[in-house]
């Protein structure tokens, strides 16, 4: 089995250029690629457009920034997708600010075009949104006398994900609810960084158990 | 002369008499949470988290939290025995279709044709959806749960609603803690009241058409 390339959180940050839109798994900072992201923080590269399911939570008393706000408060962002942004205040500032772009996305809309994107799909059709803002400037089909939002797959340059063990051949396991997004994520884009907290032999893991196949993954970064 | 006091409990209380053994239930953040306490006994519903699993157990004692194990609120949860995990995809296709029975929600405002709006007071407030659109949009019953009345003493439940609505028509009952609704036709029918508030009373105090039904009991 081909083994991917170990490389580390500096060299991960490194394949991500300006502009790019940039996937990042996790569910308000549960299942994030954290090193990557900091890695990213201290590469300052900016003018990137995020797809997450929020900008994490960010809270200066409590202390804790996790997700993709450390991104946020860099201001790395011109563009955000996502389905929240209540647990990061810094996100609505630049919002506000005009500073940077919000565009919400029902979660499970979300989740759908990704899925689209990873699967050779133009887009899904979805009663979500009918009837609401959310249907503004899309096309409404109407099935079996049911409506419907045609809303279009969202692919990626670059995913960063994260899982609790990857195999050398990149396949991975994730935990718990750390799952979320990062699966989907995993297919959906030109190249996959997958952080890892556990890289283990090439046969270690039993195949049934495998959440992610090998041929999605391209690089493999060691958790810290 | 009744005096209006604010009283979550007697909410969570009565939507937990909704379900039946085996229904599959997401409680949404806040007011909704509170119901998964009042589930009475001999009733096993499978309470499901958008953000990828069911059996949602109780929170852990403190020192045992699992970073892996969280709610749709990022908040530490625990798994029961024949719960299981699964991704953003699966958990919305769950949700989308038609496999969670209930759904609660809270809410900014509800109005007499089941439009809910609960995730923008624009200018103000913008949280973003998160999953209430779809859940609205895909579950079997949509309960908003809610206050009846603001602090400021206006009625939650409207004519219409004036802020972005998170789904239109979807509503099928509203729990306050005045009294229950279900949305009919155009109107709130009342169906029970909570004491010390009468029919008469609550039909005084909602901001929008009320009919009490022909059945509508005090809740015991």
């Amino acid at each position: 089995m081909i083994q991917k390339p170990i490389i580390s959180a500096a060299e991960a940050a490194a394949k991500i250029k300006p502009g790019d839109v940039v996937h990042v798994g996790g569910f308000l900072g549960c299942g994030s690629p954290d090193a990557i992201i900091a890695a990213i923080v201290s590469a300052g590269v900016d003018g990137l457009t995020l797809v997450c399911n929020d900008t994490g939570i960010y809270n200066e008393a409590k202390g804790v920034s996790n997700g993709p706000a450390p991104l946020v408060q860099a201001k790395a962002f011109k563009t955000m997708i996502v389905s929240h942004i209540g647990t990061n205040p810094e996100t609505q500032r630049q919002m506000n600010s005009g500073e940077s772009e919000v565009v919400l996305v029902p979660q499970g809309t979300l989740a759908e075009r990704i899925r689209a994107a990873g699967n050779g799909l133009g887009g899904v059709l979805t009663p979500t949104g009918v009837g609401t803002e959310v249907e503004e400037g899309k096309r409404k089909l109407t099935l079996k006398g049911k409506d419907y939002l045609l809303e279009e797959a969202l692919s990626g340059d670059v995913a960063i994900i994260k899982a609790k063990k990857a195999d050398k051949a990149g396949n991975l396991v994730y935990a718990k609810t750390a799952r979320n997004f990062n699966p989907l994520m995993a297919t959906a884009c030109g190249t996959v960084i997958v952080e890892a907290e556990e890289i283990v032999e090439v046969g270690a893991i039993d195949p049934d158990q495998v959440h992610t196949p090998s041929i999605f993954v391209d690089f493999i970064v060691q958790a810290e | 002369m009744i005096e209006y006091v604010e009283n979550k409990e007697i909410i969570a209380r009565r939507i937990a008499r909704f379900f039946a053994s085996g229904d599959v239930v997401n409680l949404g953040i806040g007011l909704p949470t509170m119901v998964g306490n009042f589930v009475p006994e001999g009733v096993t519903v499978i309470l499901q988290s958008e953000n990828g699993m069911m059996g949602l157990g109780p929170a852990p004692e403190k020192g045992k939290e699992d970073p892996m194990l969280v709610n749709a609120g990022g908040m530490p949860v625990s798994i029961l025995p024949g719960g299981c995990f699964f991704d953003s995809a699966m958990s919305f296709g769950i949700i989308r279709g038609g496999h969670v029975d209930y759904t609660v929600l809270g809410v900014l405002e509800v109005d007499q044709d089941g439009n809910l709006a609960n995730y923008k007071i624009p200018g103000k407030m913008v949280p973003g959806m998160g999953g209430a659109m779809d859940l609205v949009a895909g579950s079997k019953k949509v309960i908003a749960a809610t206050t009846h009345l603001e602090k400021s003493g206006s009625s939650k439940l409207k004519h219409r609603c004036s802020l972005p609505l998170t789904a239109a028509h979807e509503v099928d009952i509203v729990v306050t803690d005045v009294g229950y609704f279900t949305v009919k036709d155009g109107k709130f029918r009342l169906e029970e009241y909570f004491a010390p508030y009468t029919p008469e009373w609550i039909v005084e105090h909602t901001g929008a058409d009320v009919v009490v039904a022909p059945g509508c009991k005090e809740f015991k």
